[in-house]
């Protein structure tokens, strides 16, 4: 995935002349190409994440117009608490700022003016032909330990800013739990304004690289690693819509069981998918790349065709795909039984390989075929429903 | 004492006036913190900064980052005091609904960012200074100002990616002109470059983020960054010394890279001569390590780290501004 990163990145980077790239010092053998090509817009910035995040926040902020108008706040809010709206510089600072004939608070009033114009009048920074910038680096690095200047700096400000983390899940099996972005999911949806996304195979990232550069706003994306299967057979038009899921098996018409994955586990559920249909489960498969905002209408209708649902994430239960999904699926006038594949409390500090530690968790694909014909077989032959 | 001075000092009056005012009225602290820093931002505002009151969002102005966020009464005072917004936004601080937040909130005419967790300013500073390092190359070689994005934005407004392409640098100078209503010779030549300006407190440099940002922002040459430290000397619960040592502080600075002035962060001659100096150095950022006193100009909260947390109440508002008004006449 990293690889499918990196190319759809450098074709980007060749059509937008201010999208910068910032490492922490990681991405040996990846990040090259970028950094010979656009190298006044590529930056290591050392073993560092706080300073990345906030250089990457400075860096967009740097085309900010002004940070009244760029946070959309509604500038009468003052006035309408003010009795009056007199003015009042002193006159020394009124002509060192404002030149010959200012008046005070008018740079307020400007934006007042802007506002009674018209939205598609007033200059925001999405206007701007802006910054953007991909932050780079493993896992929990550049996610959970600089989570404040995510937070702050990038997420309340709402800038431009794209979180990369390689090696989602388990991908760095046997570098141990230090290198295990397990939880990140969940804690990073909880943030204001951001896009949250897991792509389930190259071709997935390749098409999340260039929705998050078409869509403003802060942006976390989970990769794996390199080497992943590929799901999707053919590259994903770039039309495809961030609020629609990806449908596997889509000629599968009312599944007995419908897997939702998200991220790295998409190759082991359509593998399941297979060996479920060999032993006669009808099963769709639903790639759900995008976990914030969560595309609600698209994965509800979804959720009602099928009397059972296994959601399949290597993360952990609480937070992520499961938790995303089942306010949906509970809304439903008939909800589906929902059963969670996860990574469990257990695999943490243990080491091994990626498909070892998933199948600690009942991630293999053998083990999400056992856990789908355990919860189907009672009721086999149900289909789903009309 | 110039003319200039004089009126920064009028200036630093007048902000002290109304952070006095208008943390009494909220019954909000931090009061010490902001007075602190008065005749820094007077001197800042008043005769060093290229912005534009009554133009918030003109790209080419300097960036002011507050980064010590909870000194953000002495900012709202200022951008109020020179015109950012009416004054009476003051009288709304902290109360429900209100743009104006207990630390320095987004969405504040002339605020460059949002600020409160400490050892965040620092890095913000050093990323704004690097994209107008870049900025200005592409200017360079485009014969055109910083402000040829602008041209960009609206070759953008105009339609899709064809027009933006036309609107880069182009390493000629030369645009064609049916692709773009703006070429690059339309925008003066290069201008002053854009400064940035980051304002740490004492405490804020306990944090291993600011560090990082030093480090960054000499590796880099960020010539066009300057931090300032409001060296007060005393943190929440009490003496730097006490609570973590910073000292030898210069020499931290000089060791990370950067070029390092002291100087009396209530002088406003010296504040003055020691920021026009910053703006000669080439090649280092340069740190301003003000030796100041918290809650300057008001004799009963000098040097008194209660003052960190309590407001005044209206018998003690009375006194300080009395005590800010005889010091008028004193500078008469």
């Amino acid at each position: 995935m990293r690889n499918a990163f990196i190319e759809a990145l450098l074709g980007e980077a060749d059509r937008h002349p201010n999208l910068w790239l910032l490492t922490g010092d990681l991405g040996y053998g990846v990040l090259e190409p970028f950094a010979e090509r656009f190298a006044d817009r590529y930056l290591n910035v050392g073993v560092a994440e706080q300073n990345m995040l906030g250089v990457a926040a400075g860096i967009c902020l740097s085309d900010t117009l002004t940070s009244a108008n760029a946070s959309g706040v509604d500038a009468f809010r003052c006035d309408t608490l003010t009795s009056a709206n007199a003015s009042g510089a002193s006159q020394a600072s009124q002509n060192r700022h404002s030149g010959e004939s200012r008046n005070p608070g008018q740079g307020a009033s400007n934006m007042m003016d802007a506002r009674l114009r018209g939205q598609d009048e007033l200059l925001t920074k999405q206007d701007l032909n802006e910054n953007i910038v991909f932050t780079y680096s493993i896992g929990n690095f550049g996610t959970l330990r600089c989570l404040e200047q995510i937070r702050n700096d990038v997420c309340y400000h709402n800038l431009n800013v794209k979180i990369v983390a390689v090696g989602g899940g388990v991908a760095y099996g046997s570098h141990g739990y230090t290198h295990h972005a397990v939880e990140e999911l969940a804690i990073l949806r909880t943030m204001p304004n951001i896009t949250v996304i897991a792509p389930g195979d190259p071709a997935e990232a390749k098409w999340a690289v260039q929705k998050l550069v078409e869509h403003p706003g802060p942006a976390y994306l989970r990769l794996g690693k390199a080497g992943e299967p590929k799901v999707h057979p053919q590259a994903i038009a770039a039309t495809h819509g961030l609020d629609t899921p990806f449908v596997l098996f889509p000629d599968v018409s009312r599944p007995a069981v419908t897997m939702f994955s998200t991220g790295g586990m998409l190759a082991n559920c359509v593998e399941a998918a297979k060996g479920l249909m060999q032993a006669g489960v009808t099963v769709q498969v639903v790639s759900v790349p995008v976990l914030k905002p969560v595309p609600a209408d698209a994965l509800q209708a979804l959720l009602a065709q099928s009397p059972f649902v296994l959601t399949v994430e290597e993360h952990v239960q609480e937070g992520g795909l499961y938790s995303a999904l089942c306010p949906l699926a509970l809304a439903l006038a008939q909800p589906p039984q929902m059963i969670s594949a996860c990574l469990q409390p257990h695999v943490i500090g243990k080491i091994g390989s990626q498909d070892y530690l998933r199948s600690l968790s009942g991630l293999s694909t053998e083990a999400l075929v056992k856990t789908v014909l355990a919860f189907s077989r009672p009721r086999a032959g149900v289909t789903g429903r009309e | 004492m110039t003319l200039l001075a004089l009126e920064s000092e009028s200036l630093a009056k007048a902000i002290r006036r109304l952070i006095l005012e208008t943390i009494a009225r909220a019954k909000a602290s931090h009061v010490g913190s902001c007075l602190s820093i008065a005749d820094i931002l007077a001197v800042l505002y008043g005769q060093v900064l290229n912005v534009r009151s009554n133009e918030p969002s003109w790209l080419e102005r300097d960036r002011v980052i507050l980064s010590k966020g909870h000194a953000a009464v002495a900012i709202y005072a200022t951008l109020a005091e020179c015109g950012f917004f009416p004054k009476t936004w003051l009288d709304t601080y902290s109360q429900d609904g209100s743009l104006l937040g207990g630390h320095v909130s987004w969405g504040v005419p002339g605020v460059e960012a949002a600020t409160g967790a400490l050892g965040h300013g620092l890095n913000i500073g050093a990323g704004l200074a690097i994209a107008f390092k870049r900025a200005q190359a592409l200017a360079l070689r485009a014969g055109s100002s910083p402000a040829f994005k602008t041209a960009q934005a609206s070759a953008l407004r105009a339609g899709p990616s064809p027009a933006f392409k036309t609107a880069q640098p182009n390493p000629s100078g030369l645009h064609d002109a049916k692709d773009s209503s703006h070429t690059a010779s339309q925008w003066p030549k290069p201008a002053t470059p854009i400064r940035t300006y980051v304002i740490l407190s004492d405490g804020e440099c306990d944090e291993g983020s600011t560090w990082e940002a030093a480090l960054f922002a000499a590796h880099h040459g960020l010539n066009n960054l300057m931090a300032i430290v409001d060296y007060n000397k005393i943190q929440s619960f009490g003496r730097v010394d006490e609570v973590l040592k910073l000292e030898p502080f210069a020499d931290k600075w000089r060791a990370f890279g950067w070029h390092v002035i002291d100087v009396d962060g209530h002088d406003h001659a010296a504040l003055l001569a020691a920021f026009e100096h910053a703006k000669t150095i080439q090649d280092k950022p340069q740190v301003l390590i003000a030796h100041t006193t918290k809650g300057k100009g008001v004799g009963f909260m000098e040097d008194d780290n209660l003052w960190h947390y309590r407001p005044p109440n209206s018998e003690q508002l009375v006194l300080a501004l009395e005590g800010l008004n005889s010091e008028d006449e004193g500078y008469a």
